[in-house]
């Protein structure tokens, strides 16, 4: 019996191999990018997307054409897949679920053989989950929720130059989160006005001030001017206070040699911390993360024109793909949401954010809208900035949500107090301290932040103002970025 | 001029009840507390003199209070702070750190400029206290 059924069976198999590999065209699923009972190797890179299959299109057709078409697919059959180990390199999209409280969304997990990706190259994994799937017909949209990457495929990457612990060892700055502001107007200031304003906040007791998203080389103020100026105002503030301060130097330029040009010079001046825009693309972000940890740079990253892309959840990435994406290129700081501020923050998604940039394990969390288990096997930690629209007056809020390991930007909260900047830095630095202090005795700081501000704006007359002026400022609006799996709370 | 490093500089000097309440905190936080003093508080100054060890076997607040007054008067004219020490892997480094003593007046110090090339200036930040002597810097 056995010699008669195994060539029977044999033969079989291959005429199913030759019917996949007629011309023509089948169906994703049928071409083996779909596979229910495929178990997803400790190798594996994963992708968890939000699908919205075009009426009419079956759920798990729609996710293994995403497999297919970010892995080895093409529209039609190929015979050329057979000189390759096509089973290996198929991404399979192993699972699909409706999401919770949707009628027409999917939720699609595709596994990844981690050898379709060049290793420790954001580009390359990126030209692959993103390349080409988003304009895909059969889909009405597309959103990547989530990643999980491999020890071995972390382990390819540098990541942080400097990381959370160092920076505040180099810092020598403990037990706080760290301040700051941006200079305002972002535009327009000449390189000596400019200067003022950094060491009018740095001097009032600010550790950093920054560069925004698009202050660069413009007619106004030349990259040159503005960096002689701001270093000058760096080093009489530190010399005023006896502590170590910076400010984030935007070397973003047209070019990446500019981009080093400006970068040397920074260094030349004796800054601690270059700053660049997430519009440089993801190879220049690696160049200048090498470039930071040869030359014992600070590398602060700010997520300009994210938000076209992370912030509405049918079609986009999420930006904690974004901040995994980030931690492995190598950046150490990163705007990651403030919750209060006037920028889009659910509580909930913000502090998986959070968790991705400063924790070294992140457990599987659907209620933070963490979807898988990532061991970042010991890379470094990513310190978060929060800025936009936040004031002294907020401070048990942001020290409750944020904690203690991230830069608290107060522009505006800084620049337009009511007595002046080193009033509005004054008034900044001590609500902080005050809080972290109270925090610390065990006082129960949200509910009793209110007093514990108004018994330290008693002995500091700016902070009373700036409490006059902003207390009761609030950004109140519903968030559009939210977890699916749970109730979504709101800020108080 | 007032140095401001240290976690609770811009707060008015902490009382030994709010210094102890501190070090309570830390120490249910598990990490170890030490002591350190110096009169050289150059910014870039990391290796201030430890008086003593980090107190890893020390979970008593009392007990490093006791420290910090003999640490007082053998130092009254140098700066002194706590430091909190953990040494959960993947930070074993400085989790809270304060001043907790100075020396009466604080003279500050001066930024040195070099003119170098073209519009060029090189800084140097310098203490005015480290013109004296170690030991004899603060009157």
């Amino acid at each position: 019996m056995v010699s008669i059924s195994l060539p029977w069976r044999m033969e079989s198999q291959h005429e199913r191999t030759a019917d996949r590999y007629r011309a023509g065209v089948l169906k994703y699923a049928q071409m083996g990018y779909w596979d229910p009972d495929y178990e997803p190797k400790e190798t594996d890179i994963l992708a968890l997307f939000r699908i919205t299959p075009q009426d009419g299109v079956d759920p798990q057709e729609a996710a293994a054409a995403v497999a297919g078409e970010s892995s080895t697919a093409t529209w039609t059959v190929v015979w050329t897949d057979r000189l390759t180990a096509a089973d290996v390199y198929r991404a399979k999209a192993y699972k699909v679920e409706p999401v919770p409280n949707s009628t027409e969304q999917y939720f699609a997990s595709i596994a990844y053989d981690i050898d379709l990706f060049e290793p420790g190259s954001i580009a390359n994994l990126t030209a692959s989950i993103i390349g080409n799937v988003f304009g895909f017909k059969p889909l009405k949209a597309l959103r990547l929720e989530d990643m999980r990457f491999p020890v071995a495929y972390v382990k390819t990457f540098d990541g942080p130059p400097t990381g959370i612990v160092v920076e505040r060892e180099r810092l020598d700055k403990f037990g706080r989160p760290l301040l700051g502001a941006t200079t305002k107007p972002k535009l327009g200031l000449s390189g000596r006005n400019y200067g003022r304003v950094v060491y009018e906040a740095l001097k009032g007791g600010l550790d950093f001030t920054k560069d925004d998203e698009n202050i660069n080389s413009q007619p106004f103020m030349h990259w040159r001017d503005r960096f002689g100026f701001v270093m000058e105002a760096v080093n009489r503030a530190s010399a005023a206070s006896g502590e170590v301060k910076g400010h984030y130097l935007n070397v973003t330029g047209a070019t990446m040699e500019d981009v080093y040009e400006r970068a040397e010079f920074a260094k030349e001046l004796g800054s601690v911390v270059v700053m660049i825009d997430l519009v440089i693309g993801y190879t220049a972000i690696q160049s200048i993360s090498k470039w930071a940890r040869r030359n014992d740079m600070l590398l602060h990253l700010h997520r300009a024109g994210a938000s076209t892309y992370t912030r509405q959840k049918n079609h986009g990435i999420s930006f904690r793909v974004i901040a995994k994406w980030m931690r492995l290129a190598g950046v150490d700081h990163i705007h990651a949401g403030t919750v209060v501020g006037k920028l889009e923050g659910d509580p909930n998604t913000i502090r998986g954010f959070y968790n991705i940039l400063r924790e070294p394990y992140n457990p599987a969390d659907l209620e933070l809208g963490l979807h898988f288990d990532q061991d970042w096997a010991g890379m470094r930690k990513v310190m978060p900035v929060a800025s936009g629209g936040i004031h002294a007056g907020q401070m048990h809020q942001l020290l409750t949500y944020l904690g203690d390991d991230v830069v608290l930007q107060f522009g505006g909260g800084t620049i337009g107090h009511p007595m002046g900047i080193q009033a509005g830095a004054i008034a900044n630095r001590v609500a902080l301290e005050a809080m972290v202090l109270a925090r610390n005795e065990g006082r129960d700081i949200w509910n009793e932040g209110p007093d514990i501000l108004a018994a330290a704006a008693r002995t500091c007359q700016p902070l009373m103002a700036a409490l006059d002026t902003w207390g009761e400022v609030t950004f109140d609006y519903t968030s559009t970025d939210t977890p699916d799996y749970v109730p979504t709370p709101t800020p108080a | 001029m007032r140095l401001t490093q240290g976690t609770f500089s811009f707060l008015p000097d902490l009382t030994d009840d709010q210094i102890r309440a501190q070090i309570e905190y830390c120490l249910e936080q598990g990490w170890a507390m030490s002591i350190e003093y110096t009169d050289d508080p150059h910014p870039r100054n990391t290796y201030w003199e430890m008086h003593g060890n980090p107190m890893f076997d020390l979970h008593d607040a009392a007990g490093v209070m006791v420290e910090l007054v003999d640490a007082r008067a053998t130092f009254p004219r140098h700066y002194i702070k706590v430091n909190a020490f953990d040494s959960t892997k993947g930070i074993e480094s400085l989790r809270l750190s304060f001043i907790v003593h100075r020396p009466d007046p604080e003279p500050g110090f001066t930024l040195e400029r070099h003119e170098v090339e073209g519009r060029h200036i090189r800084y140097t930040v310098r203490s005015y206290a480290t013109d004296r002597p170690q030991g004899e810097r603060y009157p």
